[in-house]
């Protein structure tokens, strides 16, 4: 049974050397919780769930001195264990994707070619009732990707965007972290933005040519 | 060659116009998320707020994938009692 304690209690208890019965009662409140949050949508095993919770624990324990009262301990507490889950979900899924593999070739600014590397966006079958507008988007996406970013926003925009590969596993495949990653993607969907409001894109525009959702 | 849906197409230029020049990144939406989904639980209106943070979540699918579940821990913990 999981007791009611402040959040008081709970870093009293947690602190240096930790009370078991505490650490118990978390481990209890915390693998409950996750199993709410997985089981349903994720192909996880108890065994799975119980790692992630030892995980949890460990980073919670180490950082318990980073805790600022603003919320209460045990909200804080799942966090972290949503994280330690959700970062090992998403590293095994991913294990054997390759950045290069969801780049297409030739994706480099290249205006010397025949062809634009960036045709595979614009040749994507459009809905045929919006044929027109949607090619002509297509284009204009696919020109300002191709102008406007460097390689390294290009490829991460594409792995995160396009084939929703979660942006941690970009990070850890492009050297770097999340954060960074994502001032990165920020800088470069500023770029994007300045680009297509001066062709005269709205966002009107995209709901009225793909049909709101 | 490799298909885009137009759907997926949609997304990714309303995310684009969407983009704010200012804007937190992951860390910071992390260190705030507690606060937040506490917000959610209490009924209150999240997104005026801690503004940033929900706009954070509009655009990173890692971050919101995180809110999402650990919303839905919590709500189920709280009516489980």
């Amino acid at each position: 049974m999981v007791s009611d304690r402040t959040n008081e209690a709970w870093l009293a208890a947690l602190r240096g050397s930790p009370d078991p019965q505490a650490v118990t009662d978390l481990r209890d409140r915390l693998l409950r919780g996750l199993r709410y949050a997985l089981k349903q949508h994720y192909s996880v095993t108890e065994s799975d769930l119980e790692d992630f919770v030892q995980d949890a624990l460990v980073r919670i324990l180490d950082n318990v001195e980073s805790f600022r009262g603003e919320s209460m301990f045990t909200t804080w507490a799942q966090k972290i264990a949503i994280r330690a889950a959700f970062s090992e979900l998403r590293r095994k899924r991913w294990a054997n994707i390759r950045l290069q593999d969801l780049v297409p070739e030739g994706t480099e600014n290249d205006d010397s070619a025949e062809t634009s590397p960036f045709d595979w966006i614009a040749s994507a079958e459009p809905t045929p009732e919006h044929h027109i507008t949607q090619q002509s988007l297509r284009d204009v996406v696919a020109q300002v990707i191709r102008d406007e970013l460097t390689d390294l926003q290009r490829q991460a925009l594409v792995a995160v965007i396009l084939h929703e590969m979660p942006i941690e596993e970009v990070a850890r495949r492009m050297d770097t972290n999340r954060n960074a990653l994502y001032k990165l993607l920020h800088d470069a969907r500023q770029r994007l933005k300045l680009r297509l409001e001066s062709q005269g894109v709205t966002v009107e525009d995209v709901l009225e040519d793909f049909g709101s959702e | 060659m490799i298909s885009i849906e137009p759907k997926k197409l949609q997304h990714m230029v309303r995310d684009i116009l969407s983009t704010q020049s200012i804007e937190i990144g992951c860390d910071t939406c992390y260190a705030q998320l507690d606060q937040f989904v506490e917000l959610v639980l209490e009924g209150k209106d999240a997104s005026v707020a801690m503004p940033l943070v929900s706009a954070h979540l509009d655009v990173c699918g890692a971050c919101r994938e995180e809110f999402e579940a650990l919303l839905f821990a919590l709500r189920s913990l709280s009516q489980q009692r």
